[in-house]
């Protein structure tokens, strides 16, 4: 589904991402793990179309779609969510769900004028989708709050609501799980393999809660350096004594 | 007499009250909801005055027209033309980031003072563009000033019907989205720089139709009219006192700033001569001293930003 072929990013000097290749099988749960400045962000933001790579390709359902801007991206099926909160500060949570789905006739500067039955009518459906979507991530209560008003663990989940809004095919989750209190934890884990198992999303996820990582993720990647260190199922991993030093560390050495 | 002349004062600061207005919902469109920082107004509001002047006046020796058509085909024009202007305007400088937006906008709308100034066969230059046909004229003098301030806030009230409208819409959610954020706005799909021209030119086409409303008000226009200090910055200082973000703020802030700018200029030509020219300048104080205490105390404006959610959630919200 997306194939990343010697990706490289350099920041005027700083090379955050040195020739990264890897594949991801559609409806597979691929997890990205390793060290801090490993480049994981940065990889999301070159896979997304924030970023133009320096060079390398990407391939995403078969097609090159290295030199696509984001919102071209998000067309095409590839949603992501951010590592610190991109919420629209002065929406309402609810309406920074609503705002999510492609292709609202509202949109269009002439329509609320031309067609407006058909804007009201399409308004009630996203309304009612925001309405669940909330429901789900039990942020019901905060619905008319504006979403710069919400703690950080609220903004974190009001992220993964966007992604809820539109069908999307890929999702990329940039640390969906820090700042989550842990029962709600287990309930976004449900909720991913749900997504990927009914609807059959794919998703690449970055998260340094290993708990997470071994039980939605197969394959798990780990990067180091701005490369691909190793990949293969979570034990392959987690017992690789490259990634014991580079990531694990002691913690995970002196359990094994 | 001093009754009359109160009530002629009033109509007078009425009208342009009501242009002013025009010109700070175009700039709460831009700024207000896109996060445009537009300094340029004046340049618009200039094309748009003299594009309805030309389209209007009677043919001229020596330069473009004019037409002699309708007013409302000159206005009509007006905006068409300072949409058409703020187009390439748009398309180069919405790449720039607001600061450097608002450098930019300073600039552009300064060379079209320039061109006005200095190209005679389209605007007869510094002398101006005389005999603009005021509607309703031909009624006396009273009566056509109260005419001319129904027809000015009839335009008013259809452009606040119109933007209000638009933001309640989710047109209006969408671009307050993109201001609030432009990453995310683009990871959710939104063509940001499509949408960012867009608000650029609707606000310009109501920039236009004010400095159309404003030429044919006072049956000429001039390049002096087109002062940034006046045409633009008292503009900016509206909107941020009323509430940039509320359409009605925006409209409110038009009313009190120009009472102020207005009343403190009679307070100023009461002063013996040698004072008067000198103590016009601390009107300028005064307004920047206000945006000061408006910024350090209020910084949301009279009128902060609605949540625009909760009207229709009131309801909505009811079976949830």
């Amino acid at each position: 589904m997306l194939e990343l072929d010697q990706l490289v990013m350099d920041f005027s000097g700083f090379r955050a991402v040195n020739g990264c290749s890897f594949r991801v099988e559609e409806g597979s749960i691929t997890g990205l793990i390793g060290p801090n400045g490993a480049g994981k962000t940065t990889l999301f933001n070159l896979i997304a179309g924030a970023l133009q790579p320096t060079s390398g390709t990407i391939r995403f359902l078969g097609e090159d779609v290295t030199p696509l801007a984001s919102h071209e991206l998000f067309h095409k099926g590839l949603v992501r969510t951010f590592q610190i909160p991109h919420e629209f500060h002065k929406l309402t949570a609810l309406e920074n769900l609503m705002m999510v789905p492609p292709s609202q006739p509202g949109e269009s500067l002439f329509s609320n004028w031309l067609s407006w039955g058909k804007v009201k009518s399409t308004e009630a459906l996203v309304e009612k989708r925001a309405y669940e979507t909330l429901e789900f991530l039990e942020l019901s209560h905060i619905a008319h709050e504006r979403a710069g008003n919400l703690s950080g663990g609220q903004k974190k989940l009001l992220e993964l609501g966007r992604t809820m809004m539109t069908d999307a095919k890929l999702v990329l989750l940039d640390e969906p799980a820090a700042g989550v209190n842990r029962t709600l934890l287990r309930k976004l884990e449900s909720k991913i393999e749900l997504l990927n198992k009914e609807r059959g999303y794919t998703f690449i996820l970055i998260e340094h809660d290993m708990e997470m990582i071994e039980k939605l993720c197969d394959p798990v990647v780990c990067m180091a350096e701005g490369k691909v260190l190793i990949e293969g199922d979570f034990q392959t991993v987690r017992s690789n004594p490259q990634v014991l030093e580079a990531y694990l560390g002691e913690t995970t050495g002196d359990a094994a | 007499m001093e009754f009359l002349g109160l009530v002629n004062y009033a109509l007078f600061m009425a009208i342009f009250i009501a242009i002013y207005a025009l010109l700070a919902l175009g700039l709460n469109i831009q700024w207000g909801f896109a996060g445009l920082f537009n300094a340029g107004i004046a340049g618009f509001f200039a094309v748009g005055a003299y594009t309805s002047a030309i389209l209007t006046t009677e043919a001229v020796d020596g330069r473009i027209g004019g037409f002699d058509l309708h007013f409302v085909i000159g206005w009509i024009g007006a905006m068409i033309a300072a949409a058409l202007v703020a187009w390439p305007i748009g398309k180069i400088c919405l790449r720039f980031r607001s600061d450097y937006l608002a450098i930019a906008s300073i600039g552009i709308a300064e060379i079209i003072r320039l061109v006005i100034k200095s190209e005679p066969a389209l605007t007869n230059g510094a002398r101006g563009i005389p005999g603009i046909p005021r509607p309703m004229s031909d009624i006396g003098y009273m009566e056509s000033q109260v005419a001319y301030l129904i027809i000015v806030l009839a335009v008013l009230i259809a452009a606040y019907v119109l933007v209000e409208r638009q933001f309640n819409a989710p047109w209006g959610r969408m671009m307050r989205a993109i201001r609030d954020n432009e990453d995310a706005a683009k990871a959710m799909g939104k063509d940001v720089e499509f949408r960012r021209l867009e608000a650029f030119i609707f606000g310009a086409a109501l920039m236009g139709l004010g400095g159309a409303l404003f030429a044919h008000f006072n049956r000429s226009i001039t390049p002096e009219a087109i002062d940034p200090m006046v045409a633009t910055f008292l503009v900016w200082i509206m909107l941020i006192l009323g509430g940039s973000g509320n359409n009605r703020g925006a409209i409110l802030g038009a009313a009190v700033v120009w009472i102020i700018w207005s009343v403190s200029e009679i307070a100023t030509d009461r002063l013996p001569h040698e004072y008067a020219i000198q103590a016009k300048y601390i009107r300028l104080f005064l307004i920047g001293l206000m945006l000061q205490l408006v910024l350090r105390f209020r910084p949301e404006g009279l009128l902060p930003e609605p949540l625009r959610g909760d009207q229709r959630s009131a309801k909505g919200g009811a079976d949830h």
